[in-house]
Order: structure tokens, then sequence, then C-alpha cells
């Protein structure tokens, strides 16, 4: 286990190499530029702008700086808000959108696993129409639409909860982790019926039912452990999604979070912000594929013993 | 045991009887069949648009405006004035041939990518699956913005870039799914029989991983069309007076307090759209279960 | 939404009890505290640095120039010179600077502090991309190009301690108006210097309890994604009459977000209007809806390199042929008057703009016909782009259809990403497009410097030598403000007659306010002076009626 841990720790590295080359070359290429508007930029501004950040430099150099100065850690200032280091930036954004990203996970997991498990016990009745029906809703209706709709009835009209902020007045961070949740908690539902149905047509719970175990014992002992596989590995890039499509929730709710930093900084070609969030985005989602590969693995006592082996 | 295996192989290799039998059982479940019905229903509208759609979909009455639901005007009009309901018409047409254009071109990619990877395993498995985490991690944003300009805007350029992400996920769950099945007895019984990894692949793997990436289909294809909405809100997809399903409901979510109707008709379209598709998924999923099918 | 949420929302609830506190303005109101919508998160807090007109707000209640301007009148008053003179050739001004004038820390403002600040604005190597509205001044454009690296041969001088002289190359009526602008403001020489060196961009000065300015307030506190908190300058020599104890700027990304934030009493002030609440607001009783006519135009512009926009005759008859009214009533809800020129109507005080582009569908087909496309016949491919927002869609949507209804031609339409669009347009790769542009002075130059031949902005490819020669050289001379906004009056006639522009309307400034808010009102330039603002804590949180 250990060994295809590190194994796999090992593979990363070059994956976010990979990622830190092409996004690097992809946001330069890219039409539009850091201090480009519409009241046009006078040459000698221009000249002045690109030596203060080195995009005077030729590109293969400006490359192997910024990878200089990431092996310090430093992943440089940003250009859209100068006097702000894009670590700080990230560093402010994070633990926002990491607890956002979490409440929503948590609802997304309990209502999404729920439904599906309770769908996948009596399939084609209305034990399982009913909660699949709802949970779809969840896909139906996009965050866009769905985060104004709930702040229109409970903050503006019932007047229970606050319209927007994060951590400023009591319960504002229930409106947001809804939203964000509704949407995958609807993926869960559908994964999590289906990978039960597969598995509760198997041949050990079969076996587990002729040795007499009460039904929610084989359900909870043998049938969630192989069921929810595919719910496991969905969970790694939903987690990656949920950060980068926090987005819309951030700018609904007024949330200081690093989704909002890092889809603003594409539209203003905020060259460092991009590519400091990317570098990091990426890192972070290698680690939690890595972490649903591993749970997977530990779920699956087959692919386990495979691993023990290597 | 033996007998089996054998058996699963003949029920893999007798395709016709596999989906004949699938439709057999489909055709049972009601609620597999009306959203059946109605997907047929709205793709004959959509094709039929052009002939039967009751107004142009592009003649404004600026001094009408947006008004709600008339004998004239079934669903309303929009703030130009036009008809809503040759809106929702034309625009189920560009949602309808995204979701599913692009959804197959996601699942020819993903499934391929995913069953080769998890088949073959090894070092060609690592490389293919950090060849996905890398994609995963790029600026999306920038990489079809890119896409755009280079190539320029076209609604087949438009398919390929969504099928492009969305492969993804599909990949990683094609992935797990056969990693799977190759620990079952069947698909050691067939690598003994000496059959080679294509037909492995074909006839046993993809057959039997069908479940899930039919309701990963359903979900695929709901997400695709938001996106789709996504891009063209910020100007990277459909281009005005051209609309889309999506489109209509980003509008009229910016006016749902004073043009209810904007937002409430082609939120419905897409929903029926979207619960029939899932209500269909879970029908074939549940009908294509080679094992149960055995009891 | 499944019932266990129902469940949990509803327990959640019960705990929570009270939708939004305390709101905001009935605690600001108790405690003179402003909360305002400021929209975008600002980039900077120094004024060199500063590019975007929002953030120019913050300027101007961290900084003062030498002068500032009534927010009602907008006409100057002293600000740190508490006197002024201007010569009788109108090219050089004297300061006289208040000895009162103190940075927040405590220490005089001097006359070498301007210089030095000035220095600094202007430096080449500083990137300041407001620097240009400097370039009036004697040797400050070859400075600022570098040409000049000696400070001295710029006509910005100390005469004394406590006196300051601009010399200007041309009399220029709207340099008062210029000198309030961001460039204009003075930063602390011992602070930058404390924190970097003269010309870098980013340093640790702005933080808070860092940033010293000259203003009426002091920053507090800045929370990234959230608020930037400022209170009272004690120091500030006019303290005695600033009757705020502070402000809080609320950094609000989406404009529908910011709107609601007002609308349940979280914002004294917002100019996140969404267009199609504003009848609702309009309805109400009390209003707390205002609109101000602004210097600022919305229109499209024309490449006239390309075939068949080369033919002004194809451009007159694109232009003629759009009924603005009808766009107006009904798209925008009549919040924009309609404009058939460049310059807005009535706000230059002396200057009306030239008609000729008016509605005239019957003309509009005429001139069509004698450019070669009767009825629209043979007429080739013609693309509008647009920069992607809903409010810019729908103005797109509605001129391709009066183009067809009236001249039976066909345009195609695209929206492009703001960043990819200004590529566009830069590199001249379009037919028709759409722009605003906002002037920052309330002249009609701020409209009309756009077109000059070379001017960066001038997108069209529109180059006529007697329109050049008045504004970069007759009306820049003129002393007599009749006969200047004659010759600008003549050089707009000629832009219309060639119509490489389509103007469509003339913006508005639109803002919702509490009414327990005084002293901030709509003005051309659309610019607060928060000096003035007054909050009267008798009167309620305005409430809506359903």
């Amino acid at each position: 286990m250990w060994r295809f841990i590190s194994y796999r720790l090992l593979q990363a590295i070059p994956v976010i190499l990979a990622v830190i080359t092409v996004t690097f070359f992809l946001v330069r290429v890219a039409p539009g530029g850091p201090f480009a508007s519409e009241k046009a930029v006078l040459p000698e501004v221009k000249r002045a702008l690109e030596a203060q950040y080195n995009l005077d430099k030729p590109m293969f150099e400006q490359y192997m700086i910024y990878l200089g100065d990431l092996a310090q850690g430093d992943l440089g200032p940003s250009f859209k808000y100068p006097g702000r280091s894009v670590n700080e930036l990230i560093a402010a954004g994070l633990p926002v959108t990491a607890e956002l990203g979490l409440y929503a996970l948590l609802v997304a997991v309990i209502i999404g696993g729920l439904a599906g498990v309770i769908a996948a016990l009596k399939p084609n009745t209305a034990q399982d129409y009913v909660p699949m029906s709802a949970a779809m809703i969840g896909i139906c209706l996009p965050s866009f639409l769905l985060g104004p709709l709930l702040v229109l009835v409970f903050g503006i009209h019932l007047d229970w909860l606050p319209v927007s902020g994060w951590g400023d007045i009591p319960g504002d961070k229930i409106l947001p982790a809804i939203t964000l949740g509704s949407t995958y908690a609807a993926y869960i539902a559908r994964l999590s019926r289906a990978g039960m149905l597969e598995v509760m047509s198997q041949d050990y719970i079969r076996t587990a039912r002729a040795k007499g175990l009460p039904e929610w014992q084989v359900v909870i002992k043998h049938g969630l452990r192989g069921g929810l596989i595919p719910v496991v590995a969905f969970l790694g890039p939903a987690f990656a999604g949920l950060l980068a499509g926090s987005f819309v929730v951030e700018t609904i709710f007024q949330i200081p979070g690093l989704g909002r930093f890092y889809v603003q900084a594409a539209f203003n070609r905020d060259y460092t912000m991009i590519l400091g969030t990317t570098v990091f985005l990426s890192t972070l989602i290698v680690l939690f594929n890595l972490l649903s590969d591993i749970l997977a693995a530990w779920m699956n006592p087959r692919l386990r013993a495979q691993f023990g082996e290597k | 045991m033996t007998t089996e295996i054998i058996t699963d192989i003949a029920e893999a290799e007798q395709g016709t009887s596999l989906w004949k039998d699938a439709w057999l059982r489909l055709r049972k479940n009601r609620l597999a069949l009306v959203g059946l019905v109605v997907l047929v229903f709205m793709i004959v509208i959509a094709i039929l648009t052009p002939w039967i759609a009751p107004y142009s979909y592009e003649t404004q009455n600026l001094d009408l405006g947006a008004s709600p639901p008339s004998a004239q005007h079934w669903l309303g009009t929009d703030i130009f004035g036009r008809d809503l309901l040759t809106q929702v018409m034309y625009g189920g047409r560009i949602s309808l041939a995204v979701g599913f254009v692009a959804t197959s071109v996601a699942l020819v990619i993903g499934v391929t990518w995913g069953a080769v990877a998890g088949y073959v395993g090894g070092r060609t498995d690592a490389i293919m699956m950090r060849l996905v985490d890398i994609m995963y991690a790029l600026p999306f944003m920038i990489f079809i913005v890119l896409l755009m300009v280079v190539f320029g805007r076209n609604m087949l350029l438009l398919f390929l870039a969504i099928g492009a992400v969305e492969w993804l996920t599909m990949a990683r769950i094609m992935r797990s799914q056969v990693q799977t099945l190759r620990q079952q007895e069947f698909v050691e019984a067939a690598i003994s029989l000496g059959l080679s990894p294509g037909t492995i692949i074909r006839r046993h793997l993809i057959p039997n991983a069908l479940g899930p990436i039919i309701v990963y289909t359903t979900l695929t294809i709901p997400s695709v069309m938001l996106l789709e909405a996504f891009l063209s809100f910020l100007g990277l997809g459909v281009q005005p007076p051209k609309t889309s399903w999506g489109l209509l409901i980003s509008y009229g979510a910016e006016t749902m307090e004073e043009f209810p109707w904007l937002l409430i008709f082609p939120g419905l379209a897409l929903s029926i759209t979207l619960f029939c598709l899932n209500f269909l998924g879970d029908g074939l999923r549940d009908a294509l279960d080679v094992r149960r099918s055995k009891d | 939404m499944p019932a266990a949420l129902h469940c949990t929302l509803l327990a959640t609830v019960l705990l929570v009890a009270c939708g939004q506190g305390e709101p905001n303005v009935a605690s600001g109101n108790r405690e003179g505290v402003l909360h305002f919508g400021f929209g975008s998160e600002p980039q900077t807090l120094d004024p060199h640095v500063m590019s975007s007109d929002n953030d120019s707000k913050l300027a101007r209640a961290l900084y003062e120039s030498l002068i500032t301007l009534n927010p009602l009148t907008l006409a100057p008053e002293p600000g740190a010179a508490q006197r002024w003179e201007i010569s009788p050739d109108a090219r050089t001004y004297t300061f006289y600077l208040n000895p009162q004038a103190r940075w927040s820390d405590g220490e005089p403002v001097t006359a070498e502090d301007w210089i030095w600040s000035f220095h600094r604005s202007l430096h080449p190597d500083m990137g300041n991309q407001t620097a240009y509205q400097l370039y009036p001044v004697v040797g400050a454009e070859a400075f600022a190009e570098g040409e000049v690296s000696d400070f001295g041969t710029v006509g910005i001088k100390a005469l004394d301690g406590y006196t300051v002289q601009i010399t200007l190359n041309n009399p220029t009526p709207n340099f008062m108006r210029v000198l309030t602008n961001i460039p204009n403001y003075p930063v602390q020489r011992k602070t930058i210097e404390h924190f970097g060196s003269f010309t870098d961009r980013y340093t640790d000065w702005t933080r808070p309890g860092n940033l010293v300015g000259n203003g009426p307030f002091v920053l507090q506190d800045w929370r990234m994604g959230r608020s930037v908190r400022m209170r009272k300058n004690p120091y500030y020599w006019d303290a005695d009459n600033v009757a705020l104890n502070g402000i809080v700027f609320h950094t609000v990304e989406n404009r529908s977000s910011e709107e609601r934030m007002f609308r349940v009493g979280q914002l004294h002030y917002t100019d996140s209007v969404v267009l199609a609440k504003i009848p609702w607001y309009r309805a109400q009783p009390d209003s707390p809806y205002q609109q101000a006519p602004m210097m600022g135009s919305y229109y499209y512009m024309f490449n006239t390199d390309r075939a068949p926009l080369d033919d002004v005759r194809v451009r007159r008859a694109l232009a003629m042929s759009i009924d603005r009214q009808a766009l107006i009533d009904n798209l925008l809800l009549g919040t924009a008057l309609p404009s058939p020129a460049l310059v807005p109507p009535g706000v230059a005080e002396g200057y009306s703009p030239p008609a000729l582009l008016q509605y005239d569908p019957e003309r509009a087909r005429q001139l069509l016909a004698e450019a070669g496309y009767p009825g629209g016949r043979g007429w080739p491919q013609v693309e509008l782009v647009y920069n992607t927002s809903e409010d810019h869609r729908k103005i797109a949507v509605a001129l391709q259809q009066m183009w067809k209804k009236e001249l039976a031609v066909r345009v195609t339409i695209t929206n492009q990403e703001w960043q990819v669009y200004l590529n566009t347009l830069d590199e001249g790769d379009y037919q028709v497009a759409r722009m605003g542009w906002i002037g920052g002075t309330g002249d009609p130059t701020d409209m009309l410097e756009i077109f000059t031949t070379g001017n960066l902005s001038n997108d069209t490819g529109f180059s006529d030598p007697r329109y050049d020669e008045i504004l970069l050289e007759q009306a820049p001379a003129a002393i007599d403000p009749a006969e200047r906004m004659a010759l600008l009056r003549e050089a707009e006639t000629i832009l219309m007659q060639q119509a490489p522009v389509l103007p469509l309307y003339a913006y508005t400034s639109k803002h919702l306010v509490q009414p327990s808010v005084s002293g901030m009102p709509a003005n051309v330039l659309n610019i607060p002076n928060f000096k003035y603002v007054r909050l009267d804590p008798e009167i309620p949180v305005w409430q809506a009626e359903d």
C-alpha cells in the first residue's frame, strides 16, 4: 500500500510540471493581456509595466524565472492587484472555499447518498421514483438559477436568512452550501443508486442473505462498501469541480473565496494568478484523485490484495 | 462455476438476443417508456420546428415587449416582443443537438480511454490516467477561449470542446469499472481462452460496465446542456439571434421577478427533457443488466 | 428539494430566527458610518498605480488634490490649496497651500511633497496609466515618455515652501477638473521610501496601518473580497466639516447581489441598479432611485477600411435607419437619452451637438441605393461584434432587426469575451463594433479627441485633416469659450458627416440612495465628495412596499 502511494506521488510531479508548462504558455498566447483596457495604454506606459513584471524578457527566460521562484514557494505578484502576492490571495481565499466546499459535499453526500441507497432497495417503486426525482431537481436547476431563487424566497420574501456574506451574519453559510451542494447531491444519488443496484445483485450479497443476516445489516455491512465505489471515484473530481465551480455561488453570495479569484484571473489575464491557482488546484486535484483511488482500493478487497502484493 | 462462465460468454456474444431481451424488459418499465416517448416527441418537434413554429424566431415587436401568456402567444413574449414558444422550440434544436452530439463525443473517447487504461494496467494505465489528471487541472476557460479564437467560432467546435472536457470523468468511471471486472472469473477465463484484448474489451468489459456508463451518460447530457449555456453566456457558444434552452434560462433568470414566464417555460422544457432522460437511463440500466437477466 | 433538506433548513432557520440581523443602514445611521456599495474589488489604493474610474472613488476619500469639486455645482473649492490664481493668458496656475493641511500622520503637506508626488506620477518607470491626463502641462509628455530625464523641465515648480506653480502648453479650460483626478493626488515620500523605492508598483505601503494620505478619511481595514473600511482623519484640515465618522466600501462582484443588499437595508448607496428593476423602484413611494445625465455615450463604430463600410453612404444609411427612441423606451425602459451625436446633449455648458444622423428610414434607403445596394440587393456579409453582456446583447439584437426591416440587409452578430474583444478592436479586425466612452472632465473634447488621427483608441480608421487641426491646434489655443465651442461643433459636424460612428444614446448615472443620506447628489461626472455626505439617524431604513 505504501509503495502504491509513494509511486503515485512520484507520478504526480511530472503531471504538475506539465500543467505548469502548458498553462504558462497557454495564457501568454491567449488574446488580450493583463494591462489591456478600453482606454488604450500608451506605448511608454506599456513598456514600463512590462519591465516591472519581467514581461519584456524572452518567454523561455520568463518561464525559467517562474520555475525558479516556484521552487522557493513564491508564486509571484498578482498583476491585477498590485501589492498583493498570489500566495497571499490563495491563502486568503482557500480556507473560505474549502469550508464552503466541505459543507456543500456534506449536503451532497448525505442527501444524495441517502436518496440513492433508499431508491436502490426497492427499484421501480414509489420508494425509488420519489427520492430520485427530488434529487434530479438539483441537476435541472443550475446554481445561477437556484442561488437567486433561494435568496429571493428565504432572504427577501421570508426574511429568514441573510442574502449574502460569509461569516458576517449568523446563518449566512446555509444558502450557499445548499446551492453548491444540490447539484452534486443529484449526481451522488444517481451514482449510489446504480452502484447499490449492481452490488445488491452480486453473489456475495445473496450468500450474506442466505446466512440469515437481517436486511439492514446486509445493506450496511456488505452493500454500502461495494455500492459506493462509483461515488468514491466521483468524489475526487467532484471536489476539484467544487473548488473551481464554486465561482458562481461565491459571486451570487458575495463570498471571498478562491473560485471567484480564479475565474476572474482568467478574465483579467492575470498571468501569475492564473498560474498560481492552477498549480495549486492541480496539486490538490492530483492528491484528491489519489485519495479517492486509495479509498476505492481499500473498499474493494480484490484490488487491495493486488496493491498489497506489489 | 465453469458452466456459468460459459453461459456468460455465450450471452455476451449473442449480441442480438441481449438487445432483444433488453427491449422486452424496457417495455415493461412504464416510466422509462414514457420517458422514451416524450424524448422522441421532443426530438421530432425539434426537427420539424422550421416548418411548424407559430412565428418567426427573429421578428421583433418592440412596442409589445415582454407580455405574459395569451391567446396569440401561448407562452408569452420576450423583451423584444418575440413569441416565446417559437424561441423555446428553436432553443430545443440547439440544446438537444449539443447534448447528444457532445455527449457522444465524450462517450466514445471516455469509454475507450478508460477501458484501455483499466484493462492494460501498469505503465500504460499510469500514463493515460496522468494525462487525464493534466486535462482536469488545466484552466478550462482559457483553453476554450483559445480554441474559439484560433479555430473560429462554430457549432461543431462547440460540440468538440464540450465533448473534450466531459470525457474525463467518463474515463475515470470506466477505468474503475474495468479494474473491478478484470478481477472477475469470466474475464480471467476469456484471457485463458486466448481471446485478444480488443475482443475482451469489446465483448466482455464494455457490455458488463454498461450500467454505470449509461447512468453517467444520462448525467452528462444535462451537464453538457448547462455547460453550453454557460459558454454561450460568456460569449463562447451560440450567437444571437440563435438561442438555446440554457441561454433562455440564463436570460430569464435575470428578470425572474419581473417576467417570470421567461424563466418558467424554458426551465420546464429543459427539466422535462432531463427527467425523461433519467427515467430512460434507469430503465436502460435495469434492462441491460447482464447479471440480473439470469434471474 | 428533498424533504430531509427542508427539515435541516427549517431547524437551522429556527435557531437563527432573524434574517439579516440589524441592517447596516440602521447601525450606520446611528454611528455615522456610510455603507457604500462599491462593485468590484479595488485593484490598489496607490493613486499613481490606479487605473479604474471606480477605484478612484476610494482615492477621493483617502487623498485630496490641490483643489476639490463641489459635488452639486462641480465648481472648484479649496482643497490642499487654500487659494489660487490663474494668469490672464490662462496658462499659469499658482496654488497657495493651506498651512493647516496635514498628512494623516500629522506631518504638514508642503510644496516639496507636491513636486515629489507629481514627479512620481509622471515618472516613466512608474507605468502610471492615467499620467496622460497631465500632458497639458509644459514638458510633461516628454518626461513621461522618457525623452527627457530631468523633471526640472516639467512646468510644475515650488515657488516657496507653500506655493506650487503649474504652467500649461495651452489654455485648457477643463484643467481644474483634471486636477481633481487620480494622477494628481499626493503620496508621502517618507512612507513610500520606507516600504520600497520611488517607482515601485507593489509594496506594502498601501496596507492598513501603513497607508498615509491627506484626505478626509484614513484607511482602517481592507479585507479582500469583502470591504474597505475607512474612518475620519483627525488631522484633515477641514475635519470639523466632515460629518461622517467612517465609510465601509462593500466590494460586491455581482450587480444583482448588490441591488439585493440595498433592498434588505445593508447598503446606504449603490449604483448597481439592475435595469429590469428600475420600473419597480420608480413606482415605490419615496423612491430611492435617482438618475442623472452624464458625459458619456454608447455608440457603434464602423471600420472605414472594410467594405462595404468604406462607403460613407453605407455608414450613414445604417446610422439613419435606427429608431433610437424605440430602443430606449422599450429595451432601456427610458433610462437613457437618445443622442444623434457623440457628445451628449445638454451636458457641456455652451455646447449643442449637431443633429445629423437622425432617424430617417426613407433617406437611409435612398443612400443605400446610391451606394449600389438598392433594396438590400447585392449586400455582402457584414458582421457586428460586441463584448459579452446581457445589456449589449439587447441592443445588438434590436439593431440587427431594424436594419433588416428598414434596409432589407442582413447583419450577423457575434459576441466576444472582453479581452478577446479588445484585441479584435485593437487589430481593426471587425466591421461594426460596439463601444462606450465616459468623459472625465465634462468637456466635449473628452469624447471628440478619441477620433483624432493616431489616437490609440481610434479603431475606426477615420482620419480627417481639418478635424485634427481643430482638436489638436485651434481648440486648445482658443481662449474665448464661445469661439472654442463653435470650433468643436464644427469638428463634430465633420465627424457626423463622415459617420465612422453610430451614436445611439447618452449614458445616465443610476443610483439607489437611502433617504437618510444627504450631500451625495448625482452629477454629470458621477463622482462623490465624501466630505459633504451626511446621515440622518432620525430617518428609518427604506422599505419596499410590494
